[in-house]
């Protein structure tokens, strides 16, 4: 329909374009934000200290070596790939896990960082470390076990009538807070090696990625994955609000209970591969929400994540001096400025 | 308020009686009126008076700061942490370890007072831009933008620099158990500051409760009343995080267990709270002196918990109070 018959036409039909419109920015948004995720992997393979070309890259992905390099096979395989590959994947299932608890708890500071999740999964890791000396995966499995465990407990505490969102947070952040300061303590009376590599795992690394690992998350993933997308429409009228979506014929109860597992699982096993990388998980919604116009979107946010990780990993592994700069203190570093200037503009815009 | 002020004595009988060398309460009794005591029990008396003023004191200004953060925000989950003064302070830490070479006690409650006062403006200051200033949402949002940079600066410099790794391990847990006369003065007089701002502008967060646009037509300057009283929540929490190390939690805990028990009154809520905080952070130093002997806990891990549980049962048991 042309623009300018827009104003006399029908209301019914002005709602349709609206609609229309509103639909298109964020698929095409979605879209863009796919490329450049796809394009900072590729440069995350391909570029930095150790340089790949396209075609010695799709050489070695087959099974052939390079003429003349034939370390690259190596450190494609075992180093740079397995990073991405692991980087990519944590970094959508923070993503898609924050912006879970930010829509369905309706508070952007409902990220699984602020309520406990991944506190659980270091306090995991670091009795792990402390009392088994675990590693690995070990390791993972503590840190799986107790943000598994805090979850549960936090859900049980807050479960019952009334608003059950609202006191999943407030819960969530007592229970923070006492894992949290646990952590401290231990790590004040540990050796200071222990204490270097509980405060390494802490910060959220890529550098343990390997094959084995990546295989576990994606194992995982598979099971978690359809779930969400089957189900993520119904969080999204629960997020509108609830009575539109008894009125619908949701069970609101049970859906949330159903996401809330979701978004535990997403956050607990990407955080068990590589430690809570700070900051993913709580300003993928945000960024997206911003960048596709006010909408909600999991996918979008679920992108934003995969390319805030792999973008950190990048800089930190070839940029930063010393080469052993954990991902996790990249994306806090950048993560923080991005939300800082992307909250600022929105505010100038509406003064 | 009767309650209050009889746990409140309880509270300080307690912190000085009990420890690692417990004292009898016919010695302390003695103490007060003056009659001899002997010089051991004299000198373990006196330095648990010191420092349960200190626990008294700091508990009061970190209970203050969170009902003022509370109020100013209207978000009942408001901690003075919000405004990103814990990880300003332990930035500008190992930031001094790390670059500055500083070591002593002394320097790390300079370091952290301005870490933490910087950033609080800071937060408030991007908060700020646009036509309608600081809003809670907005506040809240910029405040943990800020701090969670910060937390990676902090990050990348401990595992870069052991030494700052180490003095961050033990600062982080807060303490008062180097509590000392001296060291008291030059902060107690920025804690009455704050506090005296945030007691007189009850009424007006009162007001804020309200929302922005009712306490604008109430006669409330709101940018600048708001500003006042974020210079109030600054000092103490701040001054009180610089004297002992950040204690988390007692700024969120306090208000919000006083608003379940005496309503929304804010005019009540910043007093009582006061002494609330006073009570949970003595008895929370008392708790770490006899919870794993020989050793001492630190209070900035007992006040979680013996915080986290009470926190819970209210957020559990008592009806859900909203501002």
């Amino acid at each position: 329909m042309p623009a300018f018959t827009t104003h006399n036409s029908s209301p019914a039909q002005r709602v349709k374009d609206l609609r229309t419109r509103s639909h298109r920015r964020p698929r095409r948004a979605i879209a863009v934000l796919a490329v450049a995720v796809l394009a900072v992997f590729l440069m995350r393979v391909l570029l930095g200290s150790y340089t790949v070309t396209f075609p010695d890259f799709l050489t070695i992905l087959q099974g052939g070596t390079v003429e003349g390099a034939r370390g690259a096979r190596f450190i494609v395989m075992e180093d740079k790939l397995p990073r991405a590959v692991l980087g990519l994947l944590v970094g959508m299932a923070f993503g898609a896990s924050g912006a879970i608890f930010q829509l369905l708890l309706r508070n952007p500071l409902a990220s699984p960082d602020v309520i406990g999740i991944s506190t659980g999964a270091s306090l995991g890791a670091v009795l792990g470390i402390v009392y088994w000396g675990a590693t690995g995966f070990s390791l993972s499995i503590f840190a799986v076990v107790f943000s598994l465990l805090i979850a549960v407990g936090i859900m049980a505490l807050s479960s019952g009538r009334g608003n059950v969102g609202h006191r999943f947070i407030l819960m969530g952040i007592g229970v923070s807070a006492l894992a949290g300061s646990i952590i401290n303590y231990l790590i004040s009376r540990m050796n200071l090696n222990s204490a270097s590599s509980a405060a390494l795992w802490m910060t959220g690394s890529l550098s343990s990625a390997n094959w084995d690992r990546i295989s576990i998350l994606l194992l995982v993933l598979a099971v978690i994955v359809p779930f969400v997308v089957v189900l993520h429409s119904r969080l999204h009228a629960i997020a509108v609000g609830e009575e539109l979506a008894h009125s619908l014929g949701l069970n609101v109860a049970i859906t949330r209970w159903i996401f809330i597992v979701l978004g535990v699982l997403l956050a607990a096993v990407a955080t068990a591969a590589t430690g809570p990388i700070a900051f993913v998980a709580f300003v993928s919604g945000p960024i997206a929400r911003r960048l596709i116009g006010g909408a909600h979107s999991l996918t979008a946010s679920a992108l934003v994540g995969a390319f805030i990780v792999l973008l950190a990993d990048f800089i930190a592994s070839n940029y930063i001096a010393s080469g052993s700069m954990p991902v996790g203190v990249l994306t806090g570093v950048f993560g923080a400025p991005i939300l800082i200037w992307l909250l600022v503009r929105a505010q100038k815009e509406a003064g | 308020m009767l309650t209050l002020l009889l746990l409140f004595g309880l509270a300080v009988v307690a912190s000085v009686l009990i420890g690692t060398r417990t004292i009898g309460v016919g010695v302390f009794a003695d103490f007060l009126l003056k009659r001899p005591v002997p010089d051991m029990e004299a000198a373990i008396i006196d330095q648990r008076l010191v420092r349960t003023l200190w626990a008294a004191t700091i508990g009061a200004a970190l209970a203050l700061a969170g009902a003022g953060m509370q109020g100013v925000t209207r978000n009942p989950l408001g901690d003075p942490g919000i405004l990103g003064v814990n990880s300003g302070a332990a930035f500008a830490v190992v930031f001094g370890i790390a670059f500055l070479g500083m070591e002593s006690p002394a320097s790390f409650a300079i370091l952290a007072f301005v870490g933490a006062a910087v950033t609080s403006v800071l937060v408030y200051a991007l908060a700020s831009i646009g036509r309608d200033g600081a809003t809670p949402v907005k506040l809240a949002l910029m405040g943990a933008a800020i701090s969670a940079g910060l937390g990676s600066f902090t990050s990348a410099f401990i595992l870069q620099f052991s030494d700052a790794l180490d003095s961050l391990r033990m600062w982080q847990l807060g303490t008062v158990a180097g509590a000392s006369m001296e060291n008291f003065f030059p902060g107690i007089f920025m804690l009455i500051a704050g506090a005296l701002i945030l007691v007189f502008s009850s009424k007006t967060i009162n007001n804020f409760a309200l929302g922005d646009d009712m306490a604008a037509s109430l006669g409330e300057n709101v940018a600048l009343k708001r500003f006042i009283i974020f210079i109030g929540i600054t000092l103490l929490c701040g001054t009180a995080t610089s004297m002992t190390g950040p204690i988390a939690f007692l700024g969120l805990m306090a208000p919000h267990a006083l608003r379940a028990l005496v309503g929304p009154d804010y005019r009540l809520i910043i007093p009582l709270s006061a002494v609330f905080g006073a009570v949970l952070l003595m008895v929370a130093d008392t708790v770490g002196r006899v919870i794993m002997p020989p050793e001492e806990v630190q209070v900035g891990v007992t006040m979680v918990l013996v915080g986290v549980p009470v926190f819970l049962y209210l957020v559990r048991f008592q009806k859900a109070v909203d501002l």
